[in-house]
């Protein structure tokens, strides 16, 4: 295995090997899963089949979070560098782009050609949009990226699942404005997820076309210009999904509608998690504080983390949002999620059991020591929490 | 004279007599004239008044 190496005027020799170095294979196969349903249909012929991969991405990803528990292995800091130059690993998001355009044409043909139930047209389209969704991790990983060729990839792949104003909504927005009351893809305590996606996708959209149409102004040119990056994702995704209605007919409109909103359901869901609560303080100048590494909830845990780009290692993320994910390192007293994102999300999908798991989680971190007012609060939610988390006199002393 | 400001957290460098055509600002728009609310192009975290100018 390849061993980073370095000398250091201060500690001398310092050397690294990533022992993830070839489970990060994981990331590029995992959208593969999708598609097990179908091949256990043509094994067994039963509609069951398709609930494989929902059973995996649920189960079989949570059960093995809990078996390999956490990994808090991080490269030297001095080896960073060399890690980010090793274009290995930027090969393998490279090489992930195709296998979600593969696997939506698979199921899509599935359905467009086999005879099987309503409710297995269903499955499948659920299924085709949780791992688009991945899609968006994909995308992700490569719009952080300063190379314009890592940048067109972002904006191929997020025609996948439909949402190609993901990448400047994310990197120019949400990073931005993460952890504050603006920011319409941070969860806010007391705020159910259903409220939320109601926030989040209009919000986000808005936001994400303000920036481009601002940048175009500055530029003298029209919103509608073929140099809308927005524009030029959505046109991919036309061609995708048209094509797909011509090729397989009426089928294809319920199909990719359940196929669309479940992709964009499953970024909801991240940003639900990612952020739930967490608020930055308001400086004198009148900016947000800088993001710091408790502005965001982790998931440490391998398993999901090799499925995911480590993108459960969130808060390094934040901190350096150009970082490949390679480099990503674990901080040790950052808010932690119980368990990887895909239990989490189920959980956030019952309200009660996401604020029972939750709240006193977060009222319990180091810098909001039970005090609401350190907290992002859904402000219909403010008196019922008030009065469930009154001022301590501690919390008092400390303000007076 | 032109001048050079970088960003501290991703090292994004704003040259004055190149601006940044991507975002609009062309070659010779000054540092100061960039808007209030320009944050970093790459990592977005970094506001303008973060920005450190560079010796030249
Ligand atoms: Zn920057």
């Amino acid at each position: 295995m390849k061993k980073f190496t370095m000398q250091d005027s201060g500690r001398g020799a310092i050397s690294y090997q990533d022992n993830k170095r070839y489970l990060w294979l994981a990331s590029v196969i995992y959208p593969m899963v999708a598609l097990s349903g179908i091949g256990m249909y043509w094994t067994t012929g039963s509609e069951w089949s398709f609930l494989v991969p929902l059973l995996f991405i649920y189960g079989v990803s949570t059960l093995f979070d809990g078996l390999f528990g956490v990994d808090t292995s991080n490269p030297p800091e001095e080896l960073v560098g060399q890690l980010e130059e090793d274009t290995y690993y930027r090969w393998l998001t490279y090489i992930t782009i195709p296998i979600h355009y593969a696997v939506l044409l698979i199921l899509a043909t599935f359905v467009g050609t086999q005879a099987v139930s309503i409710p297995a047209v269903v499955a499948l389209a659920i299924t085709g949009g949780i791992y688009s969704g991945l899609g968006l991790v994909t995308a992700h990983e490569l719009g952080h990226k300063k190379s314009t060729l890592e940048r067109n990839l972002a904006k191929i792949v997020q025609a996948v699942p439909a949402y190609g104003h993901f990448c400047l909504e994310h990197n120019r927005g949400h990073h931005r404005d993460v952890a504050t009351p603006e920011d319409p893809a941070s969860s806010r305590m007391g705020e159910s997820i259903y409220r939320f996606v109601l926030r989040e996708i209009p919000g986000a959209f808005r936001r994400a076309w303000k920036i481009e149409q601002n940048r175009l102004e500055r530029r003298g040119e029209s919103r509608w210009s073929w140099r809308n990056e927005i524009l030029q994702s959505y046109a991919l995704t036309a061609v995708l999904q048209v094509g797909l209605l011509v090729a397989f007919g009426w089928i294809m409109i319920p199909f990719l509608a359940v196929h669309n909103f479940w992709a964009w359901w499953q970024l909801t869901s991240a940003n639900y998690i990612e952020h739930y609560g967490l608020l930055r303080k308001k400086e004198a100048s009148g900016r947000y504080e800088r993001c710091q590494p408790h502005h965001s909830w982790n998931a440490n845990h391998v398993f999901s983390n090799l499925l995911l780009f480590h993108l459960e290692r969130h808060s390094d993320h934040h901190a350096h949002p150009v970082r490949r994910y390679q480099c990503l390192r674990d901080f040790p007293d950052v808010p932690s999620l119980p368990t990887g994102y895909f239990a989490m999300f189920v959980a956030a999908y019952i309200p009660p059991l996401w604020y029972s798991i939750m709240d006193h989680r977060l009222m319990a971190l180091p810098h909001i020591g039970g005090d609401l007012d350190n907290v992002n609060v859904a402000p219909h939610r403010r008196a019922v929490l008030e009065a469930r988390y009154p001022k301590t006199p501690s919390i008092l002393a400390e303000a007076a | 004279m032109y001048d050079r400001y970088q960003c501290p957290d991703c090292g994004y460098t704003y040259s004055e007599e190149v601006g940044d055509a991507h975002e609009g600002y062309i070659p010779g728009t000054r540092f100061e004239d960039l808007p209030e609310e320009f944050t970093c192009p790459d990592c977005a975290v970094r506001y303008k008044e973060d920005f450190q100018k560079q010796c030249a």
